[in-house]
């Protein structure tokens, strides 16, 4: 039951968040999908054994979320919780891969722990990116740049609707699973048959709500179509940012920049 | 089973994308509501509904291990295939969106393995056909596992598919097949049983909701029938025959690892150069499942004069540890040089 | 004068299973009346107020709204006419704003632009609720979803106002700003409570259904007056008019 309320909470705050009007909240819902889009896509174009050459990537998630005013501590928090299931797979990499890759004197680094932390760092990364893109972008303003590429109407619509009843019915749904808690005395009672008719109940409450909303839906003048609102054009402000997050991805991309830097400082050395 | 950006390619999630997509174009076309017809608001409260019902859980009786409610056959037998299809890729989308509950890019794969196959394959060609025209418990119930366990089998097998294929994950195809393949035959039967057990309760209060025919579910040929018990056969064997004929290997898993890595004993000089080499290579390939083949040395990058040096094999060695040595001392410095640019850029004071 | 009068004639309604909500009403209401309908639970309230905007359809008997009868082809004119306000808020706010959602009933009708902002202000302004413009509706208290509510209806422009239960579920204060804001407006307005202290301060007019039939239709202190009437029909007096248990004064 907890799981609901923290859910719950998560998403009110990620509303909240993404309510900001800092410069990157005001840049087309659009433009900052396709960054996100392509910095993700770069990141796991890399090679299984790419580690350091993601380093420099991390400067994408680092800026927007100062420059947003994202808290640090609410990413993180989500890129940790959604670690172990990555780890889930990558945790036979070292496992099943055992090719010698690195060696740090008598250490010897095989490749599949290489590239263990190289998933490691894609998660993070990818995790990251997809909570600022959230967190700068409200749920509405999303499907709002969905319907501009061409998602299909009907789709946007079922994205909105099912935002606005996800916490009506998480909280029904959380009322109910306390009240079957708080009867079962510990872990009895908690079976298949009274988790059927317990869903079974909200499956039918949830259907008279349906026929209830099309109700008020025709009521006011429902014909079928969801009306639009306005469109918002590309700004100058939303074409710099594609194009200089684009230009830094393909470079961090196609250069090894900390490897071109780690020999410039060691050259300085030697 | 849903999958995570860090383990796909761009060639594997780029392609379920546009699969993906595809097929929500195509699926809106298909649900055209009439002026009295509530699909529209019913399928918005029962993606909600699914939402809120999976973060329930119930106790396994054998077992002890919690489970929840997938839904995906549950909203193809209310709504029909073109709607559920929709409305599981709406709550798939919430959950990467809001959840970090799989990837952005591996969305297209979620989408599809979790989506297409209870709607369009699970639902229609099994669930219907075993229910038939003279629809009765036991038969629900049989054909609700059989529908289950048919598209988590077929679901699962295609996340092993699609992880292999992207190359970044380590876990060879036979081991993962091994583990998902028997893993998600029990969740299957768990769900087809939770699946049915909700039917029967929902059938008791308002048989109504069951009897309206929904839109573009044309019942299917004879040969199609046909087509799909035998697929479903297929799916059965893999995962469970799969796994016997396995454990009557002895040292199944070292076997595959030999087989993967080759002897431990190879010399590492050798070695090296080939590992090297292939990283060179996969820096520049945009398909890097393809750089595992060890073919011939290829040229070495023009821009890359650290990396041009390494060519002679007595330089190698030394050159190995220069490389790490350079590489961690980068890398450190970038992470550093990324903070600082991150905290000159930080907003003083609060938003306006 | 027809315009804005509501006539209902031997209105009839059983469901699909058989049972029989409404047996026989017939009532007049005119332009600019505040009328209230009351009952137990089941009595048929909510069921006759289904009927005024073609949610349901009599199985016999007739309506009409000002100068149509109710019929499939003079739905849209009628649902713009009578604007109808749910007992739960959750079950009319499905648009993501209050912005959204109060747009949703003018955008049908065709507004766009200046028109269409216009239109939506004008309401908020009426309940109060410009400040919530932008606010999504899960984070609203019950009150302002309430008020919100209101204002989705209003933005059509209705010339009657139908409302299931407007009180329920309302703190004191949120209860008392309703009421003020519902004395203000001067649309004809027909609702269902047991709020009685709030029908007894609002609808000089009461209406009270019993088993699907109306038992009386008048007055609304005369009604009151009548315990007799009231306990059959399973209705007490408003807590006004019921005597101080603490000093013995009954006022009526």
């Amino acid at each position: 039951m907890s799981n609901i309320t923290n859910a719950l909470l998560d998403l009110k705050q990620l509303e909240l968040l993404a309510d900001g009007n800092t410069a990157i909240h005001r840049l087309h819902p659009l433009a900052r999908t396709l960054v996100t889009f392509l910095f993700i896509t770069m990141v796991v174009s890399f090679n299984r054994y790419e580690l350091i050459a993601l380093f420099p990537f991390f400067l994408f998630p680092i800026v927007m979320t100062t420059r947003s005013n994202l808290p640090c501590l609410f990413i993180l928090k989500k890129v940790a919780l959604f670690l172990p299931f990555v780890l889930l797979v990558g945790i036979f990499n070292p496992l099943f891969d055992r090719t010698p890759l690195l060696q740090f004197g008598s250490l010897t680094v095989s490749g599949g722990w290489i590239s263990l932390f190289s998933i490691i760092i894609r998660s993070t990364l990818t995790v990251a990116a997809a909570m600022i893109l959230i967190g700068t972008t409200g749920f509405s303003a999303t499907c709002q740049a969905l319907r501009n590429i061409g998602v299909p109407q009907i789709f946007t619509t079922q994205l909105l609707l099912l935002y606005r009843y996800l916490c009506v019915l998480a909280e029904e749904a959380g009322r109910a699973s306390l009240a079957r808690e708080l009867r079962s005395c510990g872990t009895k009672g908690q079976g298949i048959s009274s988790y059927a008719s317990l869903i079974g109940g909200l499956l039918l409450r949830t259907w008279g709500r349906a026929e209830r909303i099309h109700g008020a839906m025709l009521a006011r003048g429902f014909n079928g179509e969801f009306p639009q609102g306005s469109n918002a054009g590309f700004g100058r402000a939303d074409i710099g940012y594609c194009l200089v997050w684009s230009a830094l991805f393909i470079l961090f991309r196609l250069q090894n920049i900390p490897l071109l830097l780690g020999n410039l400082v060691t050259g300085l050395f030697a | 089973m849903h999958m995570a950006d860090a383990i796909i390619s761009p060639a594997v999630g780029g392609t379920l994308w546009a699969i993906s997509a595809g097929t929500i174009a195509w699926c809106s076309k298909k649900v055209r509501p009439r002026l009295d017809d509530k699909i529209i608001p019913l399928m918005g409260v029962l993606g909600a509904f699914i939402f809120a019902a999976q973060m329930i859980n119930f106790t396994i009786p054998a077992t002890g291990s919690s489970g929840h409610l997938g839904g995906g056959l549950l909203l193809s037998i209310l709504l029909g295939p073109q709607a559920a299809f929709l409305v599981i890729a709406s709550v798939l989308t919430v959950q990467a969106l809001f959840f970090a509950d799989g990837g952005l890019l591996a969305l297209g794969c979620n989408i599809f393995n979790l989506g297409f196959f209870p709607a369009f394959i699970a639902y229609p060609l099994i669930y219907k056909t075993i229910v038939g025209y003279s629809p009765s418990q036991v038969k629900r119930t049989m054909a609700a596992i059989a529908a289950a366990v048919a598209g988590l089998q077929i679901g699962a097998f295609a996340v092993v598919l699609e992880t292999v294929a992207s190359g970044i994950s380590a876990l060879p195809f036979s081991t993962f097949a091994l583990l998902m393949q028997p893993i998600h035959l029990a969740i299957g039967v768990v769900e087809g049983l939770v699946t049915a057990a909700v039917i029967a309760f929902v059938y008791q209060a308002r048989p109504e909701i069951f009897r309206t025919s929904l839109p573009g579910t044309p019942t299917p040929p004879y040969s199609v029938r046909g087509l799909a018990v035998a697929f479903l056969a297929a799916t059965i064997l893999t995962g469970g025959v799969g796994s016997w004929f396995a454990s009557q290997q002895p040292d199944g898993l070292e076997w595959s690892i030999e087989k993967i890595t080759g002897t431990a004993e190879v010399a590492a000089s050798q070695d090296a150069i080939h590992t090297m080499l292939v990283t060179l290579q996969g820096q520049l390939a945009f398909l890097p499942g393809y750089s595992f083949k060890q073919g011939a040395p290829v040229q070495t990058d023009a821009t890359r004069p650290a990396m041009g040096e390494k060519n002679s094999a007595t330089k190698e060695q030394g050159n190995k540890l220069a490389t790490s040595l350079s590489g961690l001392v980068g890398g450190i410095l970038t992470l550093a040089i990324a903070a600082f640019i991150g905290f000159a850029l930080r907003r003083r004071g609060t938003t306006a | 004068m027809s315009h804005h009068m509501v006539e209902v004639k031997n209105l009839r309604h059983s469901y699909p299973d058989g049972t029989l909500a409404i047996q026989d009403i017939s009532f007049r209401i005119t332009h600019g009346e505040s009328i209230a309908i009351i009952g137990a639970n089941g009595a048929g309230k909510s069921t006759l107020l289904q009927h005024l905007n073609g949610a349901l359809t009599p199985t016999a008997g007739s309506i009409t709204i000002g100068d149509f009868p109710l019929t499939r082809d003079t739905l849209p004119a009628i649902r713009r006419t009578v604007g109808m306000v749910f007992q739960n808020p959750d079950d009319q706010l499905f648009m993501p704003t209050v912005y959204d959602d109060v747009a949703f009933g003018p955008l049908n009708l065709g507004l766009r632009g200046e028109a269409l902002e216009l239109a939506v202000m004008h309401s908020l302004a009426a309940v109060g609720a410009e400040t919530l413009r932008h606010k999504p509706p899960y984070n609203l208290s019950g009150g302002e979803k309430k008020r919100v509510a209101i204002a989705t209806v209003l933005a059509m422009s209705p010339d009657i106002l139908v409302m299931d239960e407007p009180t329920s579920g309302l703190d004191p204060y949120a209860r008392r700003q309703l009421m003020q804001l519902l004395g203000n407006f001067q649309h004809t307005k027909i609702f269902t409570s047991h709020d009685l202290d709030m029908v007894l301060e609002l609808c000089p007019r009461v209406i009270v259904l019993h088993a699907g039939t109306v038992v009386a239709d008048g007055n609304t202190r005369q009604i009151f007056a009548d315990r007799n009437l009231l306990s059959s029909c399973r209705l007490e007096q408003p807590l006004s008019m019921q005597g101080c248990r603490f000093c013995q004064n009954t006022p009526y």
